[in-house]
């Protein structure tokens, strides 16, 4: 019976739970209720599915790679994330969590979002469900990425910049916190990871875990049996949980996590949060943190907005120290280099989140060598991340980029 | 457990003020705003200025549950290179220059950094009173509930108006010193009128506990003050002092509010009602 993860107060060994204040502990109990109960309702996850199929365009494609195959070494098979509505993984979860609050009875969602990406999921959730929407925002990513603030605003929601801390993704965690501990009465927190106090983390991977669950079945069809690594890029974690939940119990798949190595993991200007392997308490859940010798947050860098984030959802430290998962790196230049050759070679530009996944399994594909068959998630569409792709590569009359 | 054991120390300073008739005063302010000395100045004008029980904020990079006036000099105090050692330090200058039990108040995990039991041992050591813990609930203190018993320290979790009752009684049980009742839903800041969450919060928790129950968030005056210690037996107080700082009066205007707040819980018809 302990197979089952998280235990009843959210732990997956000694990560997760809840590190929350008294006064969201029990709407958390009752989140948590109300999402097994919806979750064991046919009506609500026929519904979902419904929604998923008629509306987000799920299930996304499983691609056979072949050109990208032949540069790589080894066979790649891509889940086309990009083509769900609005562009990435992110709309199960936000669908999941917005249909969710609709059963709570419960008129108003918040949300965090770094680069954008979450919120327009969120905001165009609460569009199609009929919802009051309010998005945090740091203030630094408001300017980054004003064409997503602008896609938010036209789906009618609330835009807030953040100005605390360092004004950015873990500032607007902090301050989307503020506002649900005095709102939770009417107010959902729509988080955009599978990171956070108990029932996030486990309730955000049974949103997504259709990735897996889909990639799976479509891989046993396509090639008679399962692929040999299944490779994701981790942020909070959530399209990374989403294809490995699936194959967690098929011991022979290995699994990738592909963290942000921003300049390079020596150089400390990076994301990678279980590779620098440091264990502490943020955002409601014990896991991997980047923290000083204080305990304080360090702020995280990475190329990726939505990779940039100094925590991890709790499920993927357990994994790594079980030993079921492997972690690695990828540097911005790496995760570049693999955006453009995904785009030259099979006409499909990534996000850039989904790029370290792709310049991940181009090292795991040297590793495994001719045989094997690779398994990523490619978790978004690329057009969001045009601006630090044209400045990267000098795309722009007059720039000079990375050769 | 004999109550004696759990009214801890604060718990023991806030009943001495209840036994003149009146409820305690918890004054808050943060370690190392708006210097480190300026910090620990501040700290003792509470003292002069006669609080009962004291609690000293650890400045953290994410304090979900502080509104503007903490946030801000937290940040300030971080940006000025403030560090746990330094808290530490303030500690002991305060237990060396009064009485008044000294809390600390912390987020959980610059705690687990510096290590549980470590941290007990080196509170203990400084003169230390005890924690209240903000983001830790009962559920996941297994080890710093060990490590405050051996040391002797209090530990204070707090409850809220969405708690349920079992909740309470949980938590209650949890406790020593005394239980850090949130009288509104939300953050640190202060607020025009008292709640009317706090009275009902209160009763709940005594229903549940023989220990003082202390009524925090948004107090900024002696008229609140007094209305809230009518009916609990200790008021915490921490954004309004923050404020004098902010707003650059330093240590005297620390001082003149503690003064006014201390007549605030003295006034008539005393508290003795609610008790
Ligand atoms: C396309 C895409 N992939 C990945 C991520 C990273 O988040 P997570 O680790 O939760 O999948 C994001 C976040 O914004 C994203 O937009």
């Amino acid at each position: 019976m302990s197979t089952v993860l998280p235990d009843q107060l959210g732990h997956f060994g000694r990560f997760g739970g809840r590190f929350m204040p008294e006064a969201l502990i029990a709407p958390l109990d009752e989140l948590t209720q109300a999402w097994r109960s919806a979750m064991a309702d046919p009506e609500f996850t026929g519904e979902f599915d419904r929604m998923l199929r008629e509306w987000a365009g799920v299930p996304s494609l499983l691609y056979d790679a072949t050109r990208l195959s032949e540069v790589a070494g080894a066979r790649i098979l891509l889940k086309r994330e990009d083509l769900n509505h609005t562009g990435a993984h992110k709309v199960r979860n936000a669908l999941g969590q917005a249909l969710l609050t609709k059963r709570m009875g419960k008129p108003r969602v918040i949300a965090e979002t770094g680069a954008g990406q979450h919120g327009v999921a969120t905001a165009t959730a609460c569009a199609y469900l009929d919802l009051e929407c309010v998005v945090y925002m740091g203030e630094v990513d408001t300017q980054r990425q004003s064409l997503n603030v602008a896609r938010m605003k036209l789906l009618g929601a609330e835009v807030i910049p953040v100005t605390s801390g360092s004004r950015t993704l873990k500032d607007a965690i902090n301050e989307a916190l503020r506002d649900w501990v005095a709102s939770v009465d009417k107010t959902h927190y729509l988080l955009g990871t599978a990171a956070g106090a108990h029932p996030f983390p486990a309730m955000v991977r049974d949103f997504v875990r259709g990735i897996g669950d889909e990639a799976r079945a479509q891989s046993l069809e396509l090639l008679g049996k399962l692929p040999d690594a299944a490779v994701a890029s981790v942020g909070g974690g959530s399209n990374a949980i989403g294809l490995f939940a699936a194959f967690i119990p098929d011991a022979d798949v290995k699994l990738y996590g592909i963290e942000p190595g921003g300049d390079g993991f020596e150089t400390g200007r990076h994301a990678a949060t279980i590779t620098a392997g440091q264990v502490g308490v943020l955002h409601g859940a014990r896991s991997f943190l980047l923290q000083d010798e204080d305990g304080q947050t360090i702020e995280s860098h990475s190329i990726s907005a939505g990779l940039d984030y100094p925590g991890v959802g709790p499920e993927h430290s357990w994994l790594a120290e079980t030993k079921r998962a492997t972690y690695r790196p990828v540097t911005d230049a790496d995760a570049m280099e693999a955006f453009r050759l995904l785009s030259r070679t099979e006409g499909i530009i990534p996000a850039i989140e989904s790029a370290h996944a792709v310049a991940g399994a181009l090292e795991i594909a040297e590793e495994l060598g001719p045989d094997a068959t690779i398994l990523v998630n490619l978790s978004g569409r690329g057009d969001k991340d045009m601006d630090t792709a044209s400045s990267w590569f000098g795309l722009i009359d007059g720039e000079t980029g990375h050769e | 457990m004999s109550e004696m054991v759990a009214l801890g120390k604060a718990g023991t300073a806030i009943r001495k003020a209840n036994d003149e008739g009146r409820a305690g005063l918890v004054g808050y302010l943060p370690a190392g705003y708006p210097s480190y000395e300026g910090g620990v100045d501040a700290i003792k004008a509470l003292v002069d200025g006669g609080v009962d029980v004291l609690e000293i904020g650890l400045p953290y990079s994410d304090p979900v549950m502080d509104g503007p006036a903490i946030q801000r000099a937290a940040e300030a105090a971080l940006a000025g290179g403030f560090r746990v050692k330094d808290l530490l330090r303030t500690v002991e200058e305060i237990a060396a220059y009064s009485d008044v039990p000294v809390l600390v108040m912390t987020y959980w995990n610059p705690i687990e950094r510096y290590g549980v039991d470590r941290w007990a041992t080196d509170f203990a050591g400084v003169g230390g009173a005890g924690l209240i813990t903000p983001d830790l609930i009962p559920e996941e203190a297994a080890e710093w509930i060990a490590a405050a018993d051996k040391n002797e320290l209090d530990k204070v979790f707090l409850v809220s108006p969405s708690s349920t009752d079992e909740r309470i009684r949980l938590t209650t049980s949890a406790c020593r010193g005394f239980v850090y009742a949130t009288a509104v839903m939300g953050v640190t800041g202060v607020r025009e009128t008292a709640s009317d969450l706090a009275a009902p919060l209160v009763a709940r928790t005594k229903a549940a506990t023989g220990l003082p129950v202390g009524v925090g968030i948004g107090v900024s005056n002696a008229e609140q003050a007094a209305a809230i210690g009518a009916f609990t037996d200790a008021v915490i107080v921490g954004s309004a002092f923050v404020k004098r700082l902010l707003d650059g009066e330093g240590p005297a205007g620390v001082r003149s509010l503690t003064e006014s707040l201390a007549e605030g819980v003295r006034r008539e018809p005393s508290a003795a009602a609610g008790r």
